[in-house]
């Protein structure tokens, strides 16, 4: 049995005091994406389906491929806040902190090779 | 806040002073939880609010596979035609189709929290008439895309 108070329990379990940032960055991003997904489904859907030299020849141009830059970057961005909240919620242990850790690397792996990609066919 | 095993009328006494636990509270993790999703009836404001969490978790796969469109692009014709010929096959199509729905709704929906964040339209009416409207919007925009691109 532990001789623990609970004013003993409680000290140093608090807030990690990081979570008004993260909330902030979520309504930056979300705001951001609004104009810039409905700008990507539209350029980006345009030449879907199409061939190669008219995807290559597209995204040579510079709004169109901003506007994927952008979108791909902050997306990820994004999503990399929202992923960590799920896990945050329904993962305990060890294997939240792996999942976490994981996500926030497939986030960022993601967004630097569209991005990557997007300026090598634009360039 | 101690307690002492003294009976609160309505609930049952959570300490028992005599077995000296209320100090180190063996009970913990053992109270009473707020009702929780199994036993709670669906209502429009939940249910919206968990598809907000599956549609804009889910949309990891179709951003997975617009950057592996982009790299294979970027790579050459050989690599586009392996990567645009998955993404433009039917199992991409669905993915896609899906997937455009996933986006509006997640946006719409998402529009509504910063609707909320201000402090606005936190009634339960008006937040279901917006949810309301919010999933016949999405449906629509997800047609209108489909016709469009």
């Amino acid at each position: 049995m532990a001789y623990l108070t609970d004013r003993k329990r409680a000290a140093g379990m608090g807030s990690a005091k990081s979570g008004t940032d993260h909330h902030w960055k979520m309504m930056v991003t979300s705001v951001a994406l609004v104009p810039l997904v409905i700008a990507f489904i539209f350029t980006f859907g345009a030449v879907l389906g199409q061939p190669y030299e008219a995807v290559v020849a597209y995204y040579q141009r510079p709004m169109p491929a901003i506007i994927a830059g952008l979108t791909i970057f902050v997306s990820f961005y994004h999503f990399r806040g929202g992923v960590q909240t799920m896990i945050e919620d329904y993962v305990k242990g060890f294997a939240r902190k792996a999942a976490i850790i994981g996500m926030i690397c497939l986030s960022y792996f993601a967004a630097a090779a569209g991005v990557f990609a997007v300026v090598r066919l634009a360039l | 806040m101690r307690n002492n095993g003294a009976k609160v009328p309505g609930q049952p006494a959570r300490y028992d002073a005599k077995k000296g636990t209320e100090m180190a509270d063996v009970n913990r993790g053992n109270r009473p939880l707020s009702p929780h999703v199994t036993i709670y009836r669906p209502q429009l404001t939940s249910v919206t609010s968990i598809f907000t969490r599956i549609t804009g978790n889910a949309l990891i796969v179709a951003a997975l596979m617009i950057v592996w469109w982009f790299v294979a692009a970027a790579t050459g014709p050989e690599a586009f035609a392996t990567a645009n010929g998955f993404v433009t096959s039917w199992f991409g199509d669905l993915v896609m189709f899906l997937s455009v729905w996933a986006v509006w709704y997640h946006m719409l929906f998402g529009i509504r929290h910063l609707i909320w964040d201000s402090g606005h339209m936190l009634d339960v009416p008006r937040s279901e008439t917006f949810a309301q409207a919010a999933i016949i919007a999405s449906v629509l925009l997800t047609i209108f895309t489909a016709i469009v691109v």
